[in-house]
């Protein structure tokens, strides 16, 4: 994580001085965006830079549903399960996807390409039903449309 | 239409959401009108005095929490804008965030000057991508334009403003647990008093305040609260953006001008229930507020009064039409895992209590539910009420104990036949 503590130095000149704490989540999002997950060495690194208990560190990692301490597969399919999404066809579209892929929610493919999720409420109600694929979103998804995604991508 | 648009005036293009466009529209004026005609306790009077209520989902009146914040007390404050939309059903923020992030960022600067706040941030929940970008290309056009930073339209006002983005916590679009999650810790919700407005952020006075809230503010100003306030009812006055979804025709976000008859909102702006099925339920502000049945629903006008009145609020304005045919049973089935997923932990009612009514649940859908299992939850459901930090453990009882209440030959069918009645639908098709 060393080579991001220049951008990091960035993040603080709109923040109040003193602040370092602050700054947890943003590292920790910006290494995980980077390496796919946080290492123990990252971990490490920010208790050195920001000077706050590892236990602070380890609990945020442990709290927040985004935040990995291990890799993932290439495509994170992420399907939003909770009402409205339900209510316009979530539950088929994730049993497709569990079929075709072969495993089931929060597992990765062998060949490491595809890790399936199920996650609560994006905002994309209206839009429903809403398949993440990385952080894009992808709304009003039927099955057909979603088969033609995962090809173009595999 | 659904009466008077204070924010979604403008028709969305490919540029509407940039700087140019929105100065193009007069964007950036009603900034200049406070920092060189009013003092900042008299825009705090003026937000006040349009009773704008908070729109994330308690109603608290804006002006009242600003007027808490003393200034030229020698300490820093600090205002959160609260973007952390993920009340299941509203997406309304979304719309601002996407379409409008100028105006919510000139709105800030109003209430920043108001509550003597050197800086300010944007919470934002970790998982949206859009809405991120589109406000973080908003900052930059509006440092690069000199609205944030030092000497701000050549005033001695100085602000600045900082997104901070979340990682997936439903908690922390609570107040108290937002402030927490920029401090740098997991998100849980701290104990009142002290409220937030005298102790939340590194300890100094914070004011948090909904997307949709603090973008009014620059229309509050601009026109006053006098003409504001010709807008909406008396007790409810202005608009609020609704988000509406489930078995309904057009879903989407709508401006609706409080006071506008609900039924005439579902049936004609939105196109009706999917299907042309009857309207069995709406939940009408996001999950955590009470279920209404249909014809609860059709008899009311979308304002504060009418829907406490009916047992129920407006909160978050998250709206989920539910049609005849559904399973009420499946539906609180997907209501309590989210519950269950997304309880902190921090207090034991709740955590303990969420995965309780979810076990229960489960087993009533899969056929396993013994007549007790009813009078269970309804306790568990209460035994929450006032005992937790924040409002989650409480609401998730409400909405539960709601949806009990008004369905419950649903619930005891599937009980007593070990299946339910509605074949455990959720989903309804267009030609059904």
């Amino acid at each position: 994580m060393k080579h991001l503590i220049a951008e990091f130095e960035l993040l603080k000149t709109r923040l109040p001085a003193g602040v370092e704490s602050s700054l947890v989540l943003p590292c920790l999002r910006r290494i995980q965006e980077e390496r796919g997950y946080v290492a123990d060495s990252d971990i490490d690194g920010l208790v050195d830079y920001l000077g706050v208990p590892r236990i602070q560190i380890e609990e945020v990692l442990s709290f927040y549903t985004q935040l990995r301490r291990k890799p993932i597969g290439r495509w994170h399919l992420q399907v939003c399960h909770n009402v409205s999404c339900s209510m316009r066809g979530a539950e088929p579209i994730l049993d497709h996807l569990a079929r075709k892929l072969g495993v089931a929610p929060g597992q990765t493919t062998p060949d490491g390409r595809f890790t399936l999720s199920t996650v609560e409420c994006l905002g994309s109600c209206g839009t429903a039903p809403v398949v993440v694929v990385n952080d894009t979103y992808h709304e009003n998804m039927s099955i057909d449309q979603l088969d033609a995604l995962i090809e173009g991508i595999a | 239409m659904s009466g008077t648009k204070l924010l979604m005036t403008f028709p969305v293009t490919a540029t509407s959401h940039t700087l140019a466009d929105y100065r193009a529209r007069g964007g950036y004026g009603a900034l200049k009108k406070a920092l060189t005609q009013m003092k900042p306790e008299e825009v705090t009077h003026e937000v006040t005095a349009a009773a704008v209520r908070g729109h994330g989902g308690a109603a608290f009146p804006a002006g009242r929490k600003w007027a808490v914040v003393k200034l030229n007390d020698g300490q820093p404050h600090y205002l959160c804008c609260n973007a952390d939309e993920g009340e299941p059903g509203t997406f309304k923020d979304r719309w601002i965030l996407e379409h409008a992030p100028h105006l919510l960022l000139e709105s800030m600067l109003i209430a920043s000057y108001a509550i003597g706040v050197r800086h300010s941030f944007v919470y934002i929940r970790g998982e949206f991508d859009l809405p991120y970008r589109r406000l973080a290309a908003a900052v930059e056009e509006a440092y690069q334009a000199g609205y944030f930073g030092e000497r701000i339209l050549g005033t001695d006002f100085a602000c600045d403003v900082a997104i901070f983005r979340g990682a997936g916590s439903y908690v922390c679009g609570e107040a108290s647990a937002l402030i927490t999650s920029i401090e740098g810790k997991k998100g849980y919700p701290r104990n009142r008093p002290p409220r937030t407005t005298v102790r939340g952020l590194y300890q100094r006075p914070t004011v948090v305040n909904n997307v949709e809230t603090l973008a009014n503010v620059a229309e509050i100003i601009a026109r006053g609260a006098e003409a504001y306030k010709q807008v909406g009812t008396p007790k409810s006055p202005g608009t609020q953006l609704v988000s509406i979804s489930g078995h309904i025709n057009r879903p989407g976000v709508y401006e609706i001008e409080y006071g506008y008859p609900l039924d005439r909102f579902l049936h004609e702006d939105c196109g009706g229930v999917l299907g042309g099925r009857a309207l069995k339920a709406v939940i009408p502000g996001g999950i955590s507020t009470k279920v209404l049945t249909g014809a609860e629903a059709e008899s009311l006008t979308y304002d504060h009064a009418a829907f406490e009145k009916a047992g129920s609020s407006l909160g978050s304005g998250g709206m989920i039409v539910i049609a005849e045919g559904t399973c009420m049973v499946r539906l609180l089935q997907v209501m309590l895992r989210f519950y269950h997923h997304e309880s902190c932990g921090q207090c034991t009612p709740c955590r303990d209590g969420m995965g309780w009514l979810h076990r229960i649940i489960d087993r009533i859908v899969a056929g396993q539910g013994e007549p007790a299992d009813i009078e269970r939850m309804y306790a568990i459901s209460r035994a929450n009420d006032g005992t937790t930090i924040c409002g989650m453990g409480d609401a998730a009882g409400y909405a539960t104990v709601a949806i009990l209440d008004k369905f419950r030959d649903e619930f005891d069918y599937c009980i007593a036949h070990k299946r339910s009645r509605l074949d455990g639908r959720l989903e309804v098709h267009d030609h059904a």
